[in-house]
């Protein structure tokens, strides 16, 4: 199976004002072709740096990252990052909005997938309208359309349902889950919401507090079905879900007072 | 069918809105006709403070005082005054914001410039430029520009960052950032902006037409002045609050125009 990304032995420490701030430290895993992966960790542990790693947003102090064997340095065209917000920009249409990250590469020719992505997911019939009149799960949706245009080989999700309401959340975790699996895509999903890491992945990775290192990186196995095909909403069922929950929290040093 | 409740809600409001009307009508037609009748009674000197009767009088003998040229010398100066002060600000805010070393060195100077009261500059504007048109349209831009700077720079570096984030993932250049974010972003800030600047450039050119022109609204005002004309002087002023009036409606219509004509792509 081919390896997509690769972290190896990174480091990160940012130089801010008032001193140093160690974000991750020794950070090694790897994601496979097609597997969805959690990073669950509390806040401030790290998880959007990483993701900014990944992305070639910001460069490691110690170590290296390889997305599709080819080593980051800078924004690479395989990576989609969809960010905690929509970051739907509110003076262009739906369409004008999914069209962006072509405008900006300059790839004008992708632009009928992106008219296969709106029909399929519903929102061909919203291309015309702006994101103001749009529900929160279909925002996101369009969102996650205007990263999936770029044709990225992973995907990126920063905390990306944490903006929504808990229902429209949980609704919309089964939708991305789907989607991703439909258009066959590798994802890192970062979130500090332990259930709903484990809802959405195929592996689990636990980042420890401030400075981040990796705690726990085990995959995940259902009685009720595959990973690869049991959505979210029916693996809060699957009699294991509970234990993967309580040994994250464990780990996590979440406990009852 | 609407409710009692509403009906009556409605109508108070509406109520509201007719009382408020009729109330600034009023006043405009008390004043003019207290104006009229205390000069008509010999009460107020007509010859220092004018009258209606005589500034209507001014206002259709256009012909004869050239009005229509005085006003479109104004109205020319003020428009590329306002125009030049406008691109060039913004110029500068974009050089600024891509730039944040020149913004910290040019921040001082710009806050000294914009406390600065601008007609001091006149007298410099004139011996730089000469004497003519040329100043008193320096003079406009020069009273808009420093404020379109700070207020533009200011806009585009408060653009929401998880905008510009989400364009750096898709390796946007600092060019890209600028066009599809950072500007679309400030059109609102933009257009608040040129609000302000409209009736600054006409502040511009009237003080530029003080001190050198020999035709335009603020050149008429001096020279009514001078023969002692005060209905030259009071129907210039006149004329030049409903210009102001109609160049601000003119800006906002704009506006709308631009806000509906970037929300349709
Ligand atoms: N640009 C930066 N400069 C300095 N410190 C930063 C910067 N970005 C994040 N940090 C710090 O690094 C730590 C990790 O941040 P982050 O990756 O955002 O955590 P998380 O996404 O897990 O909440 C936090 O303590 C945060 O304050
Ligand atoms: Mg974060």
């Amino acid at each position: 199976m081919r390896e997509i990304l690769r972290f190896d032995e990174v480091s990160l420490t940012y130089q801010a004002d008032n001193g140093e701030v160690d974000a991750l430290r020794d950070i090694n895993f790897s994601v496979n072709e097609g597997e969805l992966v959690s990073i669950i960790g509390p806040s401030g542990c790290g998880k959007t740096t990483l993701l900014s790693l990944v992305a070639g947003l910001v460069a490691p102090s110690r170590g290296k990252i390889f997305v599709c064997g080819r080593e980051v340095s800078g924004v690479l065209r395989e990576v989609g990052y969809m960010l905690q917000k929509d970051s739907l920009l509110d003076w262009r249409s739906i369409f004008g909005n999914v069209m962006l990250g072509l405008e900006i590469r300059g790839l004008k020719e992708n632009a009928q997938y992106v008219e296969h992505l709106l029909k399929s997911y519903g929102l061909w019939g919203f291309r015309d309208k702006h994101p103001s009149q749009l529900s929160g799960g279909m925002r996101q949706r369009a969102a996650l359309i205007r990263t999936l245009a770029v044709k990225p080989d992973i995907l990126l999700l920063d905390e990306a349902f944490s903006a929504l309401d808990y229902q429209t959340r949980l609704v919309v975790a089964d939708d991305v889950f789907n989607i991703l699996r439909r258009e066959k895509k590798s994802a890192v999903i970062v979130t500090h919401d332990i259930a709903e890491g484990i809802s959405m992945a195929d592996r689990i990775i636990v980042l420890s507090k401030r400075p981040g290192r990796v705690s726990m990186d085990f995959p995940l196995k259902f009685e009720t079905g595959d990973s690869r095909t049991l959505p979210p909403l029916r693996r809060r069922d699957d009699p294991l879900f509970r234990q993967y929950f309580n040994d994250i929290r464990l780990e996590l040093g979440i406990n009852v007072i | 069918m609407l409710s009692d409740g509403r009906v009556k809600f409605l109508a108070a409001k509406k109520r509201r809105r007719v009382l408020i009307r009729v109330s600034q009508i009023s006043i405009l037609i008390l004043t003019l006709v207290l104006w009229e009748g205390l000069a008509r009674a010999g009460v107020i000197d007509s010859f220092i403070m004018s009258q209606p009767a005589r500034i209507l009088r001014t206002i259709l003998n256009w012909q004869n005082n050239n009005l229509p040229l005085h006003i479109g010398v104004t109205f020319f100066e003020t428009i590329i005054g306002f125009t030049l002060g406008a691109l060039l600000g913004i110029f500068i805010a974009f050089v600024l914001w891509w730039s944040d070393v020149l913004a910290k060195i040019a921040d001082p100077y710009l806050v000294v410039l914009n406390a600065l009261p601008k007609i001091a500059l006149g007298p410099v504007i004139i011996i730089w430029v000469g004497a003519g048109m040329q100043a008193v349209i320096v003079m406009a831009l020069a009273i808009s520009l420093i404020v379109t700077v700070m207020e533009m720079l200011n806009g585009f570096k408060n653009a929401d960052p998880e905008f510009v984030k989400m364009a750096k993932t898709f390796g946007a250049s600092r060019l890209q950032i600028f066009t599809k974010v950072i500007f679309p972003f400030n059109l609102s800030t933009l257009f608040n902006c040129l609000k302000i600047n409209i009736g600054l450039s006409l502040v511009g050119v009237i003080a530029g037409e003080f001190l050198v022109s020999r035709a335009g609204l603020g050149y008429l005002i001096v020279y009514g002045g001078q023969v002692f004309q005060m209905d030259l002087v009071m129907t210039s002023v006149i004329i030049l609050a409903v210009l102001a009036a109609l160049l601000y409606r003119a800006v906002a219509l704009l506006e709308t125009a631009v806000m509906r004509a970037v929300r349709h792509r």
